[in-house]
């Protein structure tokens, strides 16, 4: 019988396989940051273990990092002293780091694929969730726990347990002003924050097909949020296209060498998914958040929904809970609902084309009375690039804050946060009740779906704005 | 590690579902590089409203958490475990965890019981009625009891037997250490490295 992707790449990566344990799985790349690390270098010092393989490891900071005056020390002490047991740590343990202020730092999600580092076919791990981010390149690529963290560090390996593999097809044509976001909102929406878990996700279909490497990369990050570790894309020429080049991507024979095992990452005909969902991208239209988990989402042109909506008693309470959160009253469309501050970035929607589709529609617009916009690209390069096409003039005369590269207001752990009671359409992939600070409310968008909103001061779609 | 075999303790009953690791730990309690003392950052937003579960004075002390479905979604932060283990908490009951969390509880030695949501609605109920109910959970036999309640609950062979032998799983992995020098030596010289 045929094999999915997902088998394939597991199979090429099992170092030991005995009946009745996990298997032990080899990794091909470890990115670190200062939030998940800490401890488990603490744990390799007082084990007396070295890093087994710092050339397979990279850490960047970017979760608790300013982006505003990057070239000063961190004011707030607790964070300085995080990044700086960051830096001591892969000074002590031969860790390459790329630190604030490095043209390389960046969210650890951009960095990886934008040097290069994520190719078809590897395992890549990191202490963070949004990792599924690198299987848009068919990667197996999954976020670990601090344990796990330590694990690898210390034997470049981790013990799994096989995923069962769901298929998403997306077929048909995405409508006009449609994107990557709003199918994988679509996708969470329909399987629930839980469907996901236990497999891993493959996206499949001509959609998806068609997507640029960077939409790819938005629908894999959000595998996560449907409750799958990992989300993979088969790698095709869109994806050679785009590794080809980079500075860590394999040189001359070494390239065709790659691109042949490449080819054969795929999911055979004859192969068997332990679950399929379909869906139709020539249905979808923008989507948004309503509630206080990426699952409570809706087509923009919908209306708050009412507990009597919900499927069964569980979900009836959760969907009281959120109403409240959010401070939302049933029938409402979501439409009319008024906007504080839209947030740019994030590892889901931080890179360059997200930045474009934004510019593109705040170009000769001004923002809401009232409104702040922030605009924090994905890493130090996507910035450069950002400011070498032009963009950064566009947000500011438009009123935005171009700020530097870091997680920022996705999970507002550093200063850029929302105020209690403050609601935003954050492009960034969670709504969960205060994860943009405590009492703050968000609705997660597109780029498109946030530059119109953050121009009209409530949710809408670049159509709106005629 | 230390192993765990049973544990006995009055429970909490967490009328929620999707309860989230932010929720349970907020991103600002992650900027400690220890390992312990999350306790005060716990359910911390939740924690302020007097009415919350675990600010009722019946329910102090209590080291079994009956939550509601979908639990531990979101980030992969461990902080969420020792979070609850910080605070007290020995077993977590639920109808179904997210894998990452979950993950990360076998490595702490936190137990996560996966039981059926009807389980979960019977001990509410019974918790809620008597504040004072002990609940059992045996990992050996992997049954949950609870006065004239019994049921079985769901937990990997292998996390299983680590969990009751206390072990440490690094020191497992290194025991092969050979099958892993010999699997790098057959990697693809294509693959890329961070160190030139």
């Amino acid at each position: 019988m045929g094999r999915t992707l997902a088998e394939k790449v597991w199979s090429d990566h099992i170092v030991r396989s005995v009946e009745g344990e996990p298997d032990l799985l080899y990794i091909d790349l470890h990115l670190v940051h200062e939030v998940t690390s800490p401890q488990a270098f603490d744990g390799l010092r007082a084990a007396g273990r070295p890093v087994r393989r710092p050339d397979l490891t990279l850490a960047t900071e970017d979760h608790n990092i300013p982006t505003i005056d990057v070239d000063k020390p961190i004011a707030d002490p607790v964070s300085r002293a995080q990044v700086e047991a960051l830096r001591k740590n892969c000074a002590d343990f031969g860790v390459p780091l790329y630190s604030l202020g490095n043209i390389e730092q960046g969210i650890v999600h951009v960095v990886g694929p934008q040097l290069g580092l994520t190719q078809p076919g590897m395992t890549i791990v990191c202490g963070d969730s949004h990792t599924s981010t690198h299987g848009a390149f068919g990667a197996l690529a999954f976020g670990i726990g601090t344990s796990e963290v330590e694990h690898v560090l210390a034997t470049q390996t981790l013990p799994l347990k096989p995923f069962k593999t769901m298929a998403i097809n997306v077929d048909g044509e995405l409508p006009e002003g449609v994107s990557a976001k709003d199918i994988i909102l679509a996708v969470i929406a329909k399987i629930g924050t839980g469907g996901g878990q236990g497999y891993v996700l493959e996206y499949r279909g001509s959609a998806i097909r068609s997507l640029s490497m960077e939409g790819r990369m938005t629908i894999c990050n959000m595998s996560i949020e449907a409750g799958a570790r990992a989300g993979m894309v088969a790698p095709d020429q869109t994806t050679f296209d785009y590794v080809e080049g980079r500075e860590h991507a394999p040189k001359g024979a070494l390239w065709d060498e790659a691109v042949a095992y490449w080819r054969t990452l795929f999911t055979d005909d004859d192969a068997v998914f332990d679950a399929e969902v379909h869906i139709d991208a020539s249905s979808l239209s923008p989507f948004v958040t309503w509630g206080t988990n990426p699952g409570q989402g809706l087509p923009l042109s919908a209306s708050v929904p009412s507990p009597d909506d919900a499927k069964d008693e569980v979900d009836k309470v959760a969907i009281e809970r959120a109403l409240e959160y959010m401070d939302l009253t049933p029938g409402t469309p979501l439409r009319e609902i008024g906007i504080d501050t839209v947030f740019i970035g994030s590892c889901t929607n931080g890179r360059i084309e997200d930045l474009r589709v934004a510019a593109q529609i705040l170009q000769g617009r001004t923002i809401a009375d009232g409104m702040r916009l922030m605009v924090v690209p994905g890493s130090a390069r996507v910035r450069l690039h950002a400011e070498a096409e032009g963009l950064d003039q566009i947000f500011i005369d438009a009123g935005a804050e171009w700020r530097g590269a870091g997680c920022s207001m996705c999970l507002g752990m550093n200063p850029d946060k929302l105020t209690p009671g403050e609601r935003s359409a954050s492009t960034s992939n969670r709504n969960f009740e205060g994860r943009q600070g405590p009492g703050g409310r968000t609705h997660l968008v597109s780029p498109a779906v946030a530059a119109a909103t953050a121009v009209t001061g409530h949710l809408a779609s670049p159509a709106d704005l005629a | 590690m230390e192993r765990f075999i049973r544990h006995t303790g009055t429970a909490a009953p967490l009328r929620r579902s999707n309860v989230d690791t932010d929720q349970i730990i907020p991103a600002e309690y992650l900027k400690r590089i220890t390992r312990d003392g999350f306790e005060d950052g716990l359910f911390s937003a939740w924690r302020k409203d007097p009415e919350f579960v675990l600010n009722q004075p019946e329910y102090q002390g209590v080291s079994v958490l009956v939550a509601g479905p979908d639990f531990g979604t979101g980030s992969s932060r461990e902080h969420a475990v020792w979070a609850l283990q910080n605070y007290g908490f020995a077993v977590v009951l639920s109808s179904r965890f997210a894998d990452i969390f979950r993950g990360n509880s076998s490595k702490g030695g936190l137990l996560t019981a996966q039981v059926d949501q009807e389980v979960i609605e019977r001990l509410w109920e019974m918790i809620e009625a008597d504040p004072s109910t002990e609940v059992t959970v045996d990992l050996e036999a992997r049954t949950v009891t609870a006065k004239d309640l019994q049921a079985d609950f769901d937990v990997d062979d292998y996390v299983r037997w680590r969990l009751m032998e206390g072990l440490d799983d690094i020191g497992i992995t290194l025991q092969h250490a050979d099958d892993i020098s010999e699997f790098e030596a057959t990697r693809a010289d294509f693959k890329p490295v961070t160190l030139s």
